[in-house]
This record gives structure tokens, C-alpha cells and sequence, in this order.
């Protein structure tokens, strides 16, 4: 999981953050302005500075936030200026939108505020449905409005082109003052504000609700925010039924307010359609005498607090009832709560003003177990205690709000004012003092309830010694005591400044030394910082009591909105609580490298040397203990080769003994009864060539193969009675094979890297003979171990750079470990193994049958489908009924309408269609009489692997430089295309630093989906709408190039996926052809057109010496046809580059390969004969069983197919 | 990049070659030639010299044949010490194959324990663990396992199946994240020159601080001497499977690694050869 944010406010109004994967409060980077509250989601975070307006923080990233502006040149053709800018004067604009209803003539345009500037100037957009135009851009049509074409026909009347430019937002992690409104009613200052709702809907992309409540009362929403407008367009007034002083959005549909009068309001009627709601219902506060003042809301629960600080839990909330049931009275004594992701809480307590998190809280626990404070230190008072100097001179907590007096002027009567008055002042200075006078009762907000607090502590006598001077402001504060607070500025002055002068008494200590200390080492990875730090606590020892309050920090308030974390997460946030966390920290820290290396280097010379010393001279001794056969048995079951075809009960032996040369091996036995006949089935460990886990909710099913196996697309399918012990049988069978084949260790650099359709991770180290003409090696009998992880796609050059995708689209690269998953212990690395999660969706269909009494019902025709069924609608897939797809997954969310479905939906959902099966459309006609609409659920898979995450841009697609093993490439290049589509460069991936450094962002006007790069630095890109581009003058030196060319695509084919080689360039259309692109020279390296290939191919790897391998569908064994099989073009030379035939591998279920690791050379001389010769030996895959009759082909991919598809297909054919 | 599991191996696979002489006072029927053997550094003694017995049955009459004992350089072995130990403890620095003697006679009853058959090593072994388990986890990974997997720790051990034993072993091996390490190290220092059989405590991979103990905090406590001599020479070695590892190796990492198959770290102090 990446590191996310923490936001909170100390009462002095600094906005602090503390990253999950930190150990101390950071101040915010912007540190000029005061805050008084803030709402945090993951992308940005918003708040209310000291002047009550409001401004927006949005994270800086690699990718830019870009906003593209189009408009359309129109124009009609006359005999006399052929085709000009004369319209009819029932023609559209000559500069329009898109419908040419809006005049938008190009300096029309304005930035929306200060915070954007434009990117480049206007220009023509020469593509049409991923079609390049001719140059200039114009599309032709018969008339307006029609469909516009790019040749112009005898019949073209008019024409357009469209107009692009983009802005870019460039305000990021800075505070930006969102504009104040030009029309419409205008808001008073604000006084509170939360944001959410993103999970209401996925269009427009990064769209929130954000709410805001006024001094006044009223409450307001911002309109427009996503993710290419964050500041959103304009406020709009939502009417309450009474004044509101505070609010909390969840990031589904969830609202609550607190009235001034102490109820509770609850919004309804939130929903996709309208995110802002229709109609609110009102919740009696928790308790009777006292009404809440504070609401904190998540995706399930509402947290309140009453005016006496109690903390409240609401009973009952879900979708379905967004008010709840019942309060439930909490431990603890609260100032607000907050709610963040995953529905976590955090708290600020009455009693010492630290933030707390509540621990425990979990799907099924959403109440938690405990309040915990947080206790990490801040970084500017670790920046203060750096060394004995500083500390004397600067050390103390008042220093650092001299400094941030002297910037702001403004906030001068709040900063010479005692903290006791800080909030509080703060909020008058921007008021007039008439408006102070004006605001007779302080509102009820946690405001007032700070400064009471603060005023509490202020009264404890080891608070500084001042407390006699700070009156108590009670919470129905009168006038007086305001203007007395007001007049008290003044006053306080004086002990102020003389607690200033205090702070550069060497004496002073700030105290937190002492508690800041366990952490340091951690956090602090030079010693020499950390000794003078235990020297300067000591050395101030004594002082410790007498400042004991200042030592923590003072919050008032915490937003969780953006901090990612689950009960499950790992901080390091208690360590100065705790010492074992803070002792695992330094442990893992105080071992530098350098020593690491020595002592661990010393020992592994040290045993070899003992090694050779011992027993090289002795090996012609006798082994004290004789080698013996080592057998490990167990009871399966086995689905049966031949007809019917059925699990049937077997034993299962693996015998392992060792080889004469020293290697171990082993045979596999299979015994089951035929006809009251004892048999068994057999099979060499030295030839299995990949062992399959093909979990599902019912069977713990494993697959071996063998080359036998593979070419008849049948493998040995086995059940083990519990998943645990089909993963000590995959560990011990995987070890044996690498054993048998002395494989051992990482996998090599330049390793072939293939994902099955489960996201299972597999890896084969080339055999040199593996690309040799006229006799490669047969792709059948390459072998392939399992990887821990889970990703979707993995990407692989000849350096060892290795990059994966996952199902939810997080990039991952290679630790360089091996092992993980399921191969705990031996066949797994120490070290570089590492926690890996992956999300993914699972979809069911919900069917509907028109009938002209009842209309849409789920009365379907006793023919029809399932009412609730899979994509195909021959499995029934209720709710309730569908599983996770294995043990191994949790849900993760509920049941959802799916509206991204492809072919469109209504605003339920539905798609329409006139029968069951059909293609769907997103709107109902006259002769649709059924519908189905895609219901999804988010599940999650947690393992391990050698795999760490490279945060935070979610990836599509990525591809880096092929290039020979010994090449001497410093920086490689690594492209990458977001998942929204976004093409990016990554800068700083070395051999060292895999990983990289960040993403430069190259400008595209699409989304892309598709990228490959050829080690000549050719890169090439497929576009969301089909269309391929090609970068011109990348290079070494400039690595993200200048300028794209569009490419026609071939005839009518959209083009889905890309690889280029060294020289080769092949792509993959939608409807699975292979296409090689012809007449490519160095002078010309776009090409000139495109030659069919195949068909049937789902992917494409063209490697660093233009070997071609694909993934392809349909491939026919005599047993049996599989969908997904790694295919190898064989004949593939330098003058023949588009070779001669398929080589068909490993398959079904295989749904991605990489061979762009491999750049060995094929040996010059070709020795057929090993090759054959094993083939020979290894054809002996003997079932020496009965076999049964004869078996049928059915089709069959291993992976996908679900147990009932298995007996199924016994059944059917 | 050599992967700390390879230790592992190094550690078990490590062998010494022996040859076995039968010492000159037995009475034999005619001359017996010596036995050579490359003897398992993780096992035991009596486990592994069943082909010497048998060689020397030979030449011997069965009458004269009493319990067999083995002795270096007058040294009687202890077999229940791992063959590792004994080397590195008696005969490091010296010339190879390590010679042994043979006895069959004069049992040394007030030295040695009586090895009768192979349940005997097994009790033994299985009581190392268990008492090295009790240290690293309070016994419970060791108590919770099932009678199958401490017959399968032996049977490795008794075999030489690394993989078989190394199965369970790394359950014994594991420890929780946030603890940084075992309870105790199971650790035993032995020396020569002492009448002392083996300095054992208990002694925490980490400080109360959070800092990683190392072999020479271990032996400061244990044996200063072995660490510093007032004269600032180097007078003993420490040997831990025949290799003399850097006193900042952290402990956690010694116990995990080059602990014994019985998961006590053996140390071996010995004076440092005067060439």
C-alpha cells in the first residue's frame, strides 16, 4: 500500500501532515496561512484558512492536470470562393461547439482562474475516429449538422475542423484561494467545509461533493469538481431547515449536518443521478439534556459528539437507511471525531488535545475496540533539536510562531494573543470589530469548545506559570468576556514575549528530546544526530517536569478523508509509546549497509572456503549417511483422462531419490482402480514443465504438465482435499522440479516473464537454444516456475528490469527475490519478498423479460436464462451465491451497478436487446424485450512476492527498452500509459534504481492504451480509439521525444495492442489479427503498410532480437483445444523477420508473456540432435493404465474453467 | 547475490573427512586397516559411525567387542555434542582428515553417556529442541506441532534430508516482526581450557532499546575474554561451523543461520594457534 496523508491543525492553525509510512508530523509544505479546518481526500485536500475562505491543496504528481478546450472552424463551399468562411444565414456559427448551437470563436476562451495557464497555443486536431485526416484537418459533409467524413466527395457542401488547446493547472501543493464567485448569491465566510461522494459515481472522473457551511448558518455545495476542473465552478445554496454549524460528507452517499439547536440532519436522496441530494430528515441528538455539536460520517457510520464531549456511535446505517437506528453511547471524551477511508476514526481528546485513532475497526466491527494516541514527534521540533546549539538557542516551541508572525501580518492580533484566544481570535480578525460585537453568542461550534479547552489547560499551574493572567472563556462566552478576551491581546503581550525570551535561555528545553529520542534512531539515519541528542537530553534532564504540558503538540482538527489505511495497516506512529515497534525500526535501521555487506559477506567467504578446505581434497570419501529414497504420500483426487470424465479418488506418491550426478529427481505416481483393477499413472519430475494452482471456491484443483501433456492440452489435473495441503504439495513438487533441473535461486535476467488469466506470475530461464534455426529448442518442453505475486501484465528487458501491472492497475518492479505465494520456506528468498494486494471486480448479470402486463420483470420465458446469471447466462450468479473466485479472496465492497459496461446503459444500468443473447445497446427501442444490466463486486487478493510498489500512478500499460545483456545503457528507457491514459516517461530507472524516480508526462490529445519501445529508441502507441501513433526523436538523449505521427491503421481494424523489437514492429487488432508493419527503414521508420500475420492472437512480444512470441486463442491439441497458449514464431531471421510458422507452448489460461529479457544469440551451430533426443526420452510420459475410450476434444482452458464448465463438458460431448 | 538461504545449505552439507583408527590395545584377529569417512558436521557421532563399527567388527572377536567410544588426541568425543562442535573444539587448526581413535574397551563412564541405539541421539536431539524452542518462543511453536513433524525433524536429521528437515525447522525459526527477534537466543559457549562444560544464559537478541545484540555483546557478557585480552592481542578464536564469524554479526540473524539442527548456536572458544 502506498503512503497517504494525514492532515491535521494544531490550535495555533498550522496544518501538519503524518504519512502513514512516517514517523512524524510534517508541516505543510505551504506553511503561510492558518488553518482552521480541513477536508482531505486522496488527491487534494481543502480548507478554511483564517480569513474564512477557502482553499484547495491539490498533491503535486508526475501527471499533469490537463484541460483540453475545443472548439469547431465551420465552413460552406460556394462556386465563387469554393470553400470559405460565407455561411447561410441558417448555418451555425462559424466558430461553434460541437453542436453549433454555442458562438465560441477562439479568443472566446479565458483561463477559469489564477491558478491555470495555458499549455501551448491553438491547433488543428488531424484525426477523425482514429483515422488521420489530411493535413489541415477538415472533415466534410453534406450539409450541418450530418456525419462528417475525411475525404471530400463531389456531394461535400461543408466542412469543419476542430480547434484544441489545453491549460494545465498549476497550483499544486500550494494553498490555492479558490476565486470568489462573480454571479450568483455569495456565500458569507465559511466556517466549515467536507468533501466526499467520489464514490457515488466514476464519471466525471475524480469527482467530489464538497459541502461548505457558512457563518451564517447556510449551507452550501460546490458544483464541478473532477478531476480536470479541482477547483470546481460555482457554490450553490442548499436550504436547511434550520441554521447548520457543521458538516460531514462520506465518500459514498452520506451526509449529515449538526444543527445550531443540537439535532442532527440527514441527507436523502443521494445518488448518481443527483449527488447533491433531494430532501433532508432530522436525527435527534444521542442525548436528551445536551444536543451534538459535531458529525463525522463514512461509507457505513456516524460518529457524533454532544456538547459534554461524549462520543456517539450510530446503529443501523447502511445504503439502505442512511439515518440509522439508535445511538450507542463510546468510551472516551472527544473535541470532533473524523471518519476516513475504510470508515477508520480519529479523534482529538478533551484531555491532552492529541490525536487519537481508533483501533480495531474492521468490515464487521465498524464501532473499533480502543482509542490509541498517536505520539510521533513534529519535524520542525526535530529540525530544532538537530544539535545542543540550535536547541539553545531556537529550541523552544514559540520560535517557530515568531516566524510565521512576521509573515502575516494579518494575523498579528491573533499571534500576540495567548494560544488560549489563538482560534478564536483568529476567526474575529477578519471580521470587523462590529462583526465580533455583532456575533452575540459564539456559535456552537468545536471552535469555542477548543478554546474552552485550551483555557482548561491554561488553568493547571504546570502549564507555563501564566495561567492566572487567561481568563476562561466558557462556552456560552457573554460579549464582555470576548471584548475582555479582545482587550486581553494586548495585555498578553508582555508574558508572551517574555516567555520569548525565555526560549533563548540555554536552560530552556523543549522536552520532546526526550521522547522524540526512541524514534530518532529510526527516523534519523545518522548517528552522529542521535548521540547529541541523547547528550542534550540528559543534559536537560532536570527541566523535564517543569515543561511537561508543552511537550506534545496541541490539535484541534484531524482529517482522514485521504489517509488509506485499514486495521490491518502497519504504523509506526506510537513509537513513543511503545518501545518494541520503535525497537524493530532501529533494529532493521541501525545495521547500515555497509556493515551488512561485511559481516554477511564474510560469512558466506568464509563457508565457502571451509567448504573447499574440508572436503575438496576428501571427495573421494564415503558419505557417512547413505542416500535414500524419500516418499511423501497422499490421498487426492484425479480427473480421470478418458470418458466420462469425473473426479475419481486416487493416492498420490511423489518419490524423490538422488541422481547419479548428484541431482535429485523424483517420480510422480497416480494409483486408482479401473474396473476393480489396481493402476497407476506415472510421470518424470525432470519433465514436468509447469505446475498450475486452479483454485476455485469448491475444489482445490492443481494442473501438471508435461511436453506430452502440453501438446494434447490435457493436463494432469489433481484435488487436494484442503488448500493448505495443495500448497505444501505445490511447494514440494515445484522444489523437486527445480531441484531435478538445477534451477535454484533468482530467476535469471533474461528470463521470459508470462501472467496467467488468475494473475499468477511465471518465469522460465531461456535455454540458449531456445530462438535456433532451423531447430529451436520446442516451445513445449520449456519449463516454468511460479513466482509469488499477482499482476496482470509483467514487463521484462535483458538488464534485469523487471515491471508488473496489476489487476487494479498499481505498478510493481521486481526486488530481484524469488519465491512468495504459496512457496513459504525454501523456495522462497529472505529477503525482497514483500506484502502484495490486488483488487479486482467480479461481475454478475441480472436478466429482465418485457411482458406487455407487468412490463420489465424477472418473469423471463421458462427458456430464457437465468434471472441472475454470468455474461453467457448458462450458470446461475445470484448475489447471495456468488463467491470470491478462491479462498484467497476476500469482497471488498458490495454488490454495484456496473454502468461502464461496454456498449453503454441507461441511467439504471439496464442495456436493452430484442433476445437473449444479443448485442446490447445502452437505450430502449421499440423492439427490445429484454434487458440486463452488470452488477459488480470489488474482491481482494493479499500475498507475496519479490515485487515492491511503485507508487502512486496507476498504470494501463508499460514497456521498456530492449537491449543485449551487455549493453552499457545507464539510464533505460521505461514508458508507461496511465490508466487514464496518460503516456509517461519514467526518468532515473537504472540497473541499480529499477524503480526509477518519476514520470515525465507526455502530451497526447487522447487516451492511450497501448506502448511499446524498440531498441532503437522507436516508440510506438496505440490510442484508445484505435489509432497508432508513432514518437518521433526519441533517443538516449531525449528520452520522451517531440512530436507523435498518426499512423493509418490497417482497413477497417482498430489496433489494440503494439511490440516492437529490435527492428520488428507487430500489433494486435480488436478482432485478434496479427499485423507486421512493412517497409521500415532507418530513414523511414513509420513504414509503409501493414501485413496480415495470423489470427486468433490476444497478444504480442516482439523481443531484442525480433523474436516474435504471442499469446494466442484456439489452439487445437488431440485432446483438446485451449484459449490462451504461448506461441513461438519459428523461422524468424534477420532477412526473414516475419518467420515461417507457430511453435505452440504452455496453455491454456495464459494471458500475457514478455520475451524482450532474452537477447541470447542462438548458437551459430546447431546440434538438432539433443533437442530430439529429449523430446524422445521425455514422449514416455507413460500412463500405463487402462485408458479408457477415446477421448473428444472439448474446449478447455485450464484456468478459466470453472468445476461445473469441467463436468459439463464430460457431460456434453 | 548470494541469498541467505545458501548458508543454509552451506551449513547443513557441511562435511569432515575422518579417518577412523582402532586404537593399538584392542585386541584384534589381524591387522585393520583405517576408515576413512566424511562425516556430517550437523549429526552425531554415534549416528553417523555405524560403517566403522561394522568395519572394525571385522578384525575383531565379538566377545571383545564392548560398547564403542571414540577419542582424539586422548580426548574423549562426547557424542552427544554435534560433530561440527567437537572439531571445531579439539581439532581445529589441525591437518586433515581428523584422526580418530577407536575403542571398544575401558568405557570412560565418568566422560561419556552411554549410546545404546539410535533413540537414544533422538531423545537427546529432541530434547535440544525443545529446550531451545522453550527459549526462543516459550516452547509453544515446538508444542503445537504434531508428533508427525518432530518424527520428520528427526528423520532429516537422521537422513540427511535438508529439505525434509528444513520444512519444519523454519516454523522454529520464525518470529514476530514487531518483537524483532526470538525471546532468548539459544546459544551454548564452549571452550577447552575450562572445567566448565558450556557457559548457557539467557540472552535477548535485542537490547531494551531497541538495538541489535551482535555475537560481541553476546561474549562480552559471556567470555570478555574472548573479545578483548589486556594486551590488545587476539587470543582466542570464536568458531561457530568451522568459520570464525565478525563479532557485529547480529545474533538474531547467527541463531536463524548457523544455528545447530538441535537450534542451539554452538560457540566454540579456543585459544588462538601459536604457529
Amino acid at each position: 500500500m502506498p503512503s497517504s496523508l494525514l492532515w491535521a491543525v494544531d490550535v495555533y492553525g498550522r496544518v501538519y501532515t503524518l504519512s502513514t509510512a512516517g514517523q512524524c508530523w510534517e508541516l505543510c509544505k505551504d506553511a503561510h496561512l492558518e488553518f482552521k479546518r480541513l477536508t482531505s481526500v486522496q488527491q487534494c485536500c481543502w480548507g478554511i484558512a483564517g480569513d474564512h475562505q477557502v482553499y484547495l491543496y491539490v498533491h503535486s504528481s508526475d501527471v499533469p492536470i490537463r484541460y483540453q478546450e475545443e472548439t469547431y472552424e465551420n465552413q460552406r463551399w460556394n462556386p465563387v470562393d469554393r470553400f470559405c468562411e460565407k455561411l447561410l444565414p441558417s448555418d451555425r456559427w462559424q466558430w461553434s461547439d460541437v453542436t453549433g448551437l454555442k458562438h465560441q470563436p477562439l479568443d472566446s476562451f479565458r483561463l477559469p482562474s489564477e491558478h491555470w495557464e495555458w499549455e501551448a497555443d491553438w491547433y488543428v486536431d488531424e484525426n477523425i475516429d482514429g483515422e488521420p485526416t489530411e493535413k489541415g484537418g477538415w472533415t466534410y459533409a453534406i450539409d450541418f449538422p450530418a456525419t462528417y467524413t475525411k475525404d471530400k466527395k463531389w456531394n461535400s457542401c461543408v466542412r469543419r475542423r476542430r480547434w484544441i488547446r489545453y491549460r494545465r493547472y498549476k497550483s499544486r501543493d500550494t494553498w490555492a484561494k479558490i476565486p470568489s464567485q462573480d454571479d450568483g448569491p455569495l456565500p458569507d465566510p465559511f466556517s466549515d467545509i467536507s468533501a466526499g461522494g467520489w464514490e457515488i459515481t466514476d464519471e466525471p472522473r475524480g469527482r467530489l461533493s464538497l459541502w461548505a457551511v457558512s457563518l451564517q448558518g447556510k449551507m452550501w455545495y460546490r458544483e464541478g469538481i473532477h478531476h480536470h476542473n479541482p477547483e470546481g465552478s460555482m457554490w450553490t445554496e442548499v436550504t436547511t431547515p434550520g441554521e447548520v454549524v457543521q458538516i460531514s460528507c462520506g465518500p459514498s452517499d452520506l451526509v449529515w449536518a449538526v444543527l445550531w439547536e443540537g439535532q442532527l440532519l440527514v441527507r436523502e436522496g443521494i445518488s448518481r443521478e443527483n449527488p447533491k441530494g433531494s430532501s433532508w430528515v432530522v436525527v435527534d441528538s444521542p442525548s436528551t439534556e445536551v444536543g451534538a455539536i459535531h458529525v463525522a460520517v463514512g461509507i457505513n457510520v456516524v460518529w457524533a459528539v454532544t456538547k459534554d464531549r461524549k462520543v456517539w456511535f450510530r446503529r443501523g446505517i447502511n445504503s439502505h437507511n442512511p439515518c440509522g437506528t439508535g445511538w450507542i453511547g463510546m468510551v472516551g471524551e472527544m473535541v470532533m471525531v473524523n471518519v476516513g477511508l475504510n470508515d477508520q476514526v480519529w479523534g482529538i481528546s478533551c484531555e491532552d488535545r492529541a490525536v487519537y485513532i481508533r483501533q480495531g475497526v474492521t468490515s464487521s466491527e465498524l464501532s473499533g475496540k480502543t482509542w490509541r494516541a498517536i505520539a510521533v514527534a513534529r519535524d520542525d521540533d526535530r529540525s530544532r533539536s538537530g544539535s545542543a546549539n540550535s536547541l539553545a538557542s531556537a529550541g523552544c516551541f514559540f520560535s517557530g510562531e515568531v516566524r510565521v508572525q512576521s509573515q502575516s501580518s494579518v494575523m498579528n492580533d491573533a499571534e500576540s494573543s495567548s494560544e488560549t484566544e489563538r482560534s478564536q481570535a483568529a476567526q474575529s480578525t477578519s471580521l470587523t470589530h462590529a462583526d465580533a460585537m455583532k456575533r452575540r453568542i459564539p456559535k456552537v461550534t468545536s471552535d469555542s469548545f477548543i478554546s474552552e479547552l485550551v483555557s482548561d489547560k491554561e488553568r493547571k499551574p504546570d502549564r507555563d506559570g501564566r495561567d492566572g493572567q487567561t481568563p476562561s472563556i466558557q462556552e456560552d462566552g457573554a460579549p464582555q468576556e470576548q471584548a475582555s478576551a479582545d482587550q486581553e491581546t494586548s495585555v498578553e503581550l508582555l508574558p508572551q514575549s517574555s516567555g520569548q525570551q525565555g526560549a533563548r535561555d540555554p536552560k530552556w528545553s523543549n522536552v520532546d528530546l526526550e521522547e522524540a529520542q526512541p524514534p530518532l534512531p529510526a527516523a534519523a539515519s545518522d548517528t552522529t544526530e542521535t548521540s547529541s541528542l541523547s547528550s542534550v537530553a540528559t543534559y536537560n534532564l532536570g527541566m523535564e517536569e517543569q515543561y511537561g504540558v508543552d511537550e506534545h503538540p496541541l490539535w484541534a482538527w484531524v482529517s482522514g478523508g485521504g489517509c488509506a489505511m485499514d486495521s490491518h495497516t502497519h504504523l509506526n506512529w506510537f513509537s513513543a509509546s511503545t518501545g518494541v515497534s520503535s525497537s524493530v525500526q532501529s533494529m532493521s535501521l541501525s545495521i547500515t549497509p555497509a556493515q551488512t555487506a561485511a559481516w554477511r559477506k564474510q560469512i558466506f567467504e568464509q563457508l565457502s572456503e571451509r567448504s573447499k578446505r574440508e572436503m575438496e581434497n576428501f571427495k573421494h570419501y564415503e558419505q557417512a549417511i547413505e542416500q535414500s529414497v524419500w516418499v511423501k504420500k497422499g490421498n487426492m483426487q484425479w480427473w480421470r483422462d478418458w470418458k466420462p470424465n469425473k473426479w475419481i479418488d486416487v493416492r498420490f506418491a511423489l518419490e524423490q531419490f538422488s541422481g547419479t550426478d548428484g541431482n535429485r529427481d523424483g517420480i510422480l505416481f497416480i494409483y486408482y482402480t479401473f474396473n476393480d483393477e489396481k493402476k497407476y499413472l506415472h510421470a518424470f519430475i525432470n519433465e514436468i514443465t509447469v505446475l498450475v494452482p486452479v483454485l476455485n471456491d469448491t475444489k482445490h484443483t492443481f494442473a501438471i504438465y508435461t511436453p506430452e501433456r502440453t501438446k494434447q492440452r490435457w493436463p494432469i489435473w489433481l484435488t487436494a482435499a484442503t488448500e493448505q495441503e495443495m500448497h505444501d504439495w505445490l511447494a514440494l513438487l515445484n522444489l523437486s522440479c527445480c531441484d531435478s533441473r538445477g534451477i535454484h535461486g533468482a530467476p535469471c535476467k533474461q528470463a521470459i516473464w508470462s501472467t496467467t488469466c488468475k494473475g499468477d506470475i511465471y518465469v522460465c530461464e531461456p535455454a540458449p537454444n531456445l530462438e535456433a534455426v532451423p531447430y529451436p529448442l520446442p516451445c513445449d518442453q520449456m519449463f516454468w516456475r511460479q513466482i509469488g505475486g499477482h499482476l496482470r501484465l509483467v514487463e521484462s528487458n535483458s538488464l534485469g528490469i523487471v515491471w508488473g501491472i496489476g489487476y487494479d492497475h498499481t505498478a510493481w518492479v521486481y526486488t530481484g527475490g524469488y519465491g512468495g505465494g504459496f512457496s513459504q520456506g525454501l523456495g522462497s528468498s529472505t529477503d525482497n519478498i514483500h506484502t502484495q494486494t490486488d483488487v479486482k471486480s467480479v461481475y454478475i448479470y441480472e436478466n429482465q423479460r418485457w411482458n406487455p402486463v407487468t412490463g420489465y420483470s424477472s418473469r423471463g420465458l421458462p427458456t430464457d436464462r437465468y434471472m441472475w446469471s454470468d455474461v453467457s447466462g448458462l450458470q446461475e450468479c445470484t448475489k447471495a451465491s456468488t463467491k470470491p473466485p478462491s479462498p484467497q479472496w476476500t469482497w471488498v465492497s458490495d454488490w454495484c451497478i456496473d454502468y461502464n459496461t461496454s456498449g453503454g446503459t441507461d441511467r439504471e444500468g439496464w442495456q436493452y436487446a430484442a433476445d437473449f443473447p444479443a448485442t446490447y445497446h445502452g437505450y430502449k427501442t421499440m423492439k427490445d424485450f429484454v434487458r440486463r444490466r452488470r452488477w459488480a463486486r470489488k474482491c481482494k487478493i493479499t500475498t507475496t512476492g519479490p515485487w515492491l510498489e511503485v507508487p502512486p500512478i496507476a498504470l494501463w500499460d508499460l514497456t521498456i527498452l530492449p537491449c543485449s545483456s551487455q549493453s552499457s545503457v545507464e539510464e533505460v528507457s521505461l514508458w508507461g500509459i496511465s490508466n487514464k491514459g496518460d503516456v509517461l516517461c519514467r526518468i532515473g530507472v537504472t540497473q541499480q534504481s529499477p524503480a526509477g524516480t518519476s514520470w515525465l508526462h507526455v502530451g497526447t490529445d487522447q487516451p492511450f492504451k497501448s506502448i511499446s519501445i524498440g531498441g532503437g529508441y522507436q516508440v510506438w502507441a496505440i490510442a484508445r480509439d484505435g489509432s497508432t501513433f508513432y514518437r518521433g526523436s526519441v533517443s538516449a538523449q531525449n528520452p520522451a521525444g517531440d512530436c507523435w505521427y498518426h499512423i493509418p491503421s490497417p482497413p477497417r481494424q482498430k489496433l489494440k495492442q503494439v511490440s516492437v523489437g529490435r527492428t520488428s514492429v507487430y500489433v494486435v487488432d480488436e478482432n485478434s489479427n496479427l499485423w507486421y508493419r512493412q517497409g521500415l527503414t532507418p530513414s523511414y521508420p513509420q513504414g509503409s503498410s501493414w501485413e496480415h500475420i495470423s489470427n486468433n492472437v490476444r497478444r504480442v512480444s516482439v523481443g531484442p532480437l525480433d523474436q516474435v512470441w504471442i499469446i494466442a486463442d484456439k489452439v487445437q491439441g488431440s485432446h483438446s483445444l485451449s484459449c490462451g497458449t504461448v506461441c513461438h514464431r519459428v523461422g524468424v531471421q534477420p532477412m526473414e523477420p516475419k518467420g515461417q510458422s507457430w511453435d505452440y507452448g504452455i496453455g491454456g489460461g495464459w494471458e500475457h508473456i514478455t520475451i524482450r529479457g532474452n537477447s541470447q544469440e542462438a548458437p551459430r551451430i546447431v546440434m538438432p540432435v539433443p533437442a530430439e533426443n529429449t523430446l524422445e526420452k521425455k514422449g514416455r510420459v507413460a500412463e500405463e493404465g487402462g485408458e479408457g475410450g477415446g477421448r473428444t476434444a472439448s474446449i478447455s482452458s485450464v484456468l478459466c474453467i470453472k468445476e461445473e464448465e469441467l463436468n459439463g463438458n464430460a457431460v456434453s460431448c | 547475490m548470494a541469498d541467505d538461504k545458501d548458508v543454509l545449505r552451506d551449513v547443513w552439507f557441511g562435511r569432515i573427512p575422518t579417518s577412523f583408527t582402532l586404537y593399538q590395545d584392542e585386541i584384534t584377529e589381524r591387522e585393520a586397516d583405517p576408515y576413512y569417512l566424511l562425516l556430517p558436521r550437523v549429526s552425531y557421532l554415534t549416528l553417523v559411525t555405524d560403517k566403522v563399527k561394522k568395519h572394525f567388527q571385522k578384525v575383531m572377536k565379538q566377545e571383545d567387542m564392548g560398547e564403542m567410544w571414540l577419542e582424539y588426541e586422548g580426548t574423549s568425543l562426547k557424542w552427544h555434542y554435534p560433530i561440527g562442535l567437537l572439531f571445531d573444539l579439539h581439532a581445529s587448526n589441525t591437518a586433515l582428515p581428523w584422526n580418530i581413535t577407536v575403542h571398544f574397551q575401558n568405557f570412560p563412564e565418568k566422560d561419556l553417556l552411554h549410546c545404546t541405539s539410535n533413540y537414544v541421539i533422538e531423545a537427546h536431539f529432541m530434547s535440544c529442541i525443545k529446550e531451545a524452542d522453550v527459549l526462543k518462543h516459550k516452547g509453544q511453536v515446538i508444542n503445537e506441532m504434531q508428533k508427525k513433524d518432530h518424527k520428520q525433524l528427526w528423520m532429516g536429521l537422521q537422513n540427511d534430508k535438508f529439505d525434509q528437515f528444513w520444512a519444519i525447522n523454519r516454523k522454529l525459526m520464525e518470529y514476530s516482526v514487531e518483537e524483532g527477534g526470538f525471546r532468548y537466543i539459544p546459544f551454548r559457549i564452549y571452550q577447552t581450557t575450562s572445567d566448565r562444560p558450556f557457559i548457557q544464559k539467557l540472552f535477548r537478541p535485542v537490547t531494551a532499546e531497541g538495538q541489535t545484540h551482535t555475537l560481541g555483546d553476546l561474549l562480552k557478557e559471556m567470555f570478555p575474554a574472548a573479545v578483548t585480552s589486556d594486551d590488545g592481542e587476539k587470543k582466542y578464536q570464536v568458531v561457530i561451523h568451522g568459520i570464525e564469524p565478525m563479532l557485529e554479526t547480529p545474533l538474531q540473524w547467527l541463531s536463524e543461520h548457523l544455528s545447530y539442527p538441535d537450534n542451539f548456536l554452538h560457540i566454540s572458544v579456543i585459544p588462538m594457534p601459536t604457529d
